[in-house]
């Protein structure tokens, strides 16, 4: 087992949320906004979601070197993988020469080839692995048809499994039998909206399982300039972009959390100073601040280039430095939020007599003021995360985002753009990228939403 | 007034000196302009006459605070600090590493940012308010539901693919517009028409639903229910009364932005190849020129700064139930 710092990192923000999830089902009133939530039915589904792209990327974030002779080749040999690398072993194998289109089983662009018969001509060449099975070309179309309907299956059969034992599950925590319990979330009885979470699961297995059967014998995506299978890449890039909207919350939440906190208990003087910092922060542009700080650790690297022997080891540190510099320009916003919330918070009679009966001020401020401003937070860090996978996008498309050898959707658009003016137009890499990060980002945006509604007082009924 | 404004413009001063004094630690005591030199001549294999020529040209030779071998006032003005960075606030931006001189370029670049981001803001702001008036209008229907639901799946949208799409389909399969390209005077504008239909388009999932807050937090005020109580159309109610409410927090968003426009954006200048300055400072980064990123950041800051002053000044201009004090 290998531990990048990125990895050590979201594992312990994992846990971190595993704890809280713990303490907040033995608190009553920190359930209760969450029960809302809970009953929103695009909450759930959107949730759903999430978790299914969570489990790749952490699936992608435990890292290992591969055992001797495994099927690891050429510029892989010293690199550390990751489990989903080697469960997709063969999709991050299986490349191609240069570009070819979804499920094409001949190449994108003619080349040289020497016949049978000693010809040489220009034709479309037959490609390495995508479709390589097929003796016969004009079986390809039926081939995907039954290929993809095993897909299907074994999608629905896993999905069968698992959702009978959440149905099981729920029928033992409710004590209810197996049979009434799957009537009421069939006929959409339940309080949570299980039918809706269970028929999302039910789209994304049979997608994934589809996809994932058909992409052993094709390219469902294609292939890159490089002949890389695109599917593997946007799977891949999951890791990067949550990681981006999750790390930052590392330098955001400490800083927002404790200068805000200060500057609205104590006021005066140190209200001054933390204003005055986070005001002049804010004034500068977050894209130059970026593109500066990545400049910066550019020179940084080149200067210590011994300590970051490999190319992961570099990669790994530009993603994380990527998210600190993030996570250093969005703090402000939370900051000023959490400032006046204590401002009003500090004069409350709760707070005053605390003060008056002589409680130490950190408790105060601990146990008083904290959990009190906590709904923001958690707010603030639900609507940040989908605007931090889009800046990802962007940023690296101005080159100041992760590393080039980093899979990321941002780097996947970035080299697919100006093939749009090819002829025929190379699509698949954008609409992989826009695919994927879609769905991600508008689960994001409406489980945020949500827990908006959820948590604002100024929105409770 | 004039005592509020002189008091506005002195509470910028400190802030301005906070941005000079980061960009001089991110630029100059991060990074010593060894390693700047370092990087510009390659990174093996440089001598260190190479290093010290490099540096000499640019005047990054000099001590950083406080030079010895000068005497007097000179002790304080013959380093780099002071040559560099104290020039910033006269807008004294030296010279890029190619020997061009910053100050110039801005002053030629800045037309083509303002000629993009003035009618992207105003024609934006047409379009994000009159969708969100009508969302207003038809609210607790089917209609809403739907628009709203459509205004988080374009927010949902990376603005790249907005971009690529809008190029591809309004330039390489409609031809309507050129792709991608700038030109002087008048001619400019077919090029302007893309980039500013794209930047309204990208904007509406957003900007859609902030207006809409913004209205749904009027309409369910009182005056507004005594208006409708008098038998007040719902029409006139939402544009004389809503509209007329709804407009300070706006404007004071609108205002902020305006010294802003000067700079540009980044992602739609590089796209369309415009010569503005968010393609200078993209350029700027991928030559990894360090004068030009930290003339951008002190403008963009000052800019910004300026901004909030306005944005003070407009408050009490268009609420009179703001005091200044």
């Amino acid at each position: 087992m290998i531990f990048f710092w990125t990895d050590t990192l979201f594992f312990i923000l994992l846990l971190m949320l595993a704890t809280a999830i713990i303490r907040t089902r033995s608190k009553e009133h920190l359930r209760r906004p969450w029960r809302k939530v809970a009953r929103s039915k695009s909450a759930m589904v959107s949730l759903t979601v999430l978790i299914f792209y969570f489990g790749f990327a952490i699936l992608d974030s435990i890292h290992f070197h591969p055992p001797e002779g495994q099927a690891n080749e050429g510029k892989f040999k010293t690199e550390a993988i990751s489990l989903l690398d080697w469960w997709a072993s063969p999709l991050r194998l299986n490349t191609e020469k240069t570009y070819s289109a979804p499920f094409a089983i001949y190449g994108f662009a003619r080349e040289t080839i020497i016949g049978e018969d000693g010809v040489t001509r220009r034709a479309y060449p037959r490609l390495i692995h995508g479709g390589a099975h097929l003796t016969d070309a004009n079986e390809k179309y039926l081939d995907i048809l039954r290929t993809g309907m095993e897909g299907l299956l074994k999608g629905l059969l896993a999905w069968s499994v698992l959702a009978a034992s959440l149905i099981l599950i729920r029928a033992k925590s409710i004590k209810m039998a197996f049979v009434p319990c799957t009537m009421e979330i069939t006929e959409g009885r339940t309080d949570v909206p299980w039918r809706a979470v269970l028929l999302t699961l039910l789209l994304l297995l049979l997608t994934s399982f589809a996809l994932g059967e058909l992409s052993l014998k094709y390219h469902v995506f294609g292939t890159d300039k490089v002949g890389e299978d695109v599917f593997f890449q946007s799977l891949k890039s999951i890791r990067t972009g949550l990681l981006i909207g999750t790390l930052t919350t590392f330098i955001t939440l400490p800083l927002a959390l404790a200068l805000g906190i200060l500057a609205g208990y104590f006021r005066g003087w140190v209200d001054d100073i933390i204003q005055y910092i986070y005001t002049t922060l804010n004034s500068i542009p977050g894209v130059l601040l970026i593109a500066a700080s990545m400049l910066l650790m550019q020179a940084y690297m080149a200067r210590h280039e011994d300590e970051f022997a490999s190319l992961a080891l570099r990669a790994d540190f530009r993603l994380l430095f990527l998210c600190m510099i993030l996570g250093l320009t969005s703090w402000t916003g939370l900051c000023r939020l959490l400032r006046a919330e204590t401002l009003k918070l500090r004069e409350l009679e709760y707070v005053q007599a605390a003060r008056a009966l002589g409680v130490h001020q950190s408790t105060i401020l601990l146990r008083h003021i904290l959990p009190n401003v906590f709904h923001l937070v958690l707010i603030s860090v639900a609507l940040d995360f989908s605007s931090l996978v889009l800046a990802e996008a962007v940023l690296s498309y101005v080159n100041i985002g992760v590393d080039p050898t980093t899979e990321s959707w941002g780097n996947m658009i970035n080299s697919a753009r100006l093939e749009m003016a090819r002829e025929p137009v190379v699509w698949w890499s954008l609409s992989a990228a826009f695919v994927f990060m879609f769905a991600l980002v508008l689960a994001a945006n409406l489980f945020a939403d949500a827990v908006r509604d959820a948590f604002d007082p100024r929105r409770a009924e | 007034m004039i005592q509020y404004l002189i008091r506005r413009i002195l509470y910028a001063v400190p802030l301005l000196i906070g941005v000079n004094i980061l960009t001089f630690v991110l630029f100059f005591v991060v990074n010593s302009p060894d390693d700047m030199a370092r990087m510009h001549l390659g990174q093996k294999h440089v001598t260190a006459e190479a290093v010290t020529k490099w540096k000499q040209e640019r005047g990054y030779d000099l001590p950083l605070f406080r030079n010895d071998q000068a005497g007097g006032i000179k002790q304080f003005t013959e380093t780099i600090f002071y040559q560099k960075s104290v020039g910033l606030f006269l807008f004294r931006f030296g010279r890029a590493d190619n020997g061009e001189d910053i100050g110039a370029d801005i002053s030629q670049r800045m037309w083509p940012s303002l000629a993009i981001a003035a009618p992207s803001l105003l024609v934006g702001l047409l379009v994000h308010i009159s969708l969100a008036l009508m969302l207003v209008f038809f609210r607790m229907t089917y209609l809403e539901f739907w628009g709203v639901a459509l205004c988080v799946a374009m927010m949902s949208i990376s603005s790249l693919f907005y971009i690529i799409g809008g190029q591809f389909v309004m330039g390489k399969l409609l031809q309507l517009t050129p792709i991608s390209g700038y030109d002087l005077g008048w001619n400019a504008l077919k090029f302007l028409v893309l980039p500013v239909i794209i930047s309204v388009i990208a904007g509406i999932g957003s900007g859609v639903r902030w207006y809409r807050t913004l209205f749904l937090e009027e309409v369910e005020k009182d005056y507004v229910r005594t208006a409708r109580a008098k038998g007040l159309s719902e029409t006139y109610v939402l544009f004389t009364h809503v509209l007329k409410n709804a407009m300070i927090p706006i404007l004071t968003g609108v205002v902020v932005v305006l010294p802003l426009l000067f700079i540009g954006s980044l992602i739609t200048e590089s796209f369309f190849s415009i010569p503005g300055l968010g393609s200078y400072t993209i350029d700027a980064i991928n030559k990894q020129d360090f004068a030009i990123v930290r003339a951008m950041v002190f403008l963009g800051s000052a800019l910004y700064i300026l901004g909030l002053l306005l944005t003070d000044i407009s408050y009490t201009l268009v609420d009179p139930r703001v005091r200044l004090n």
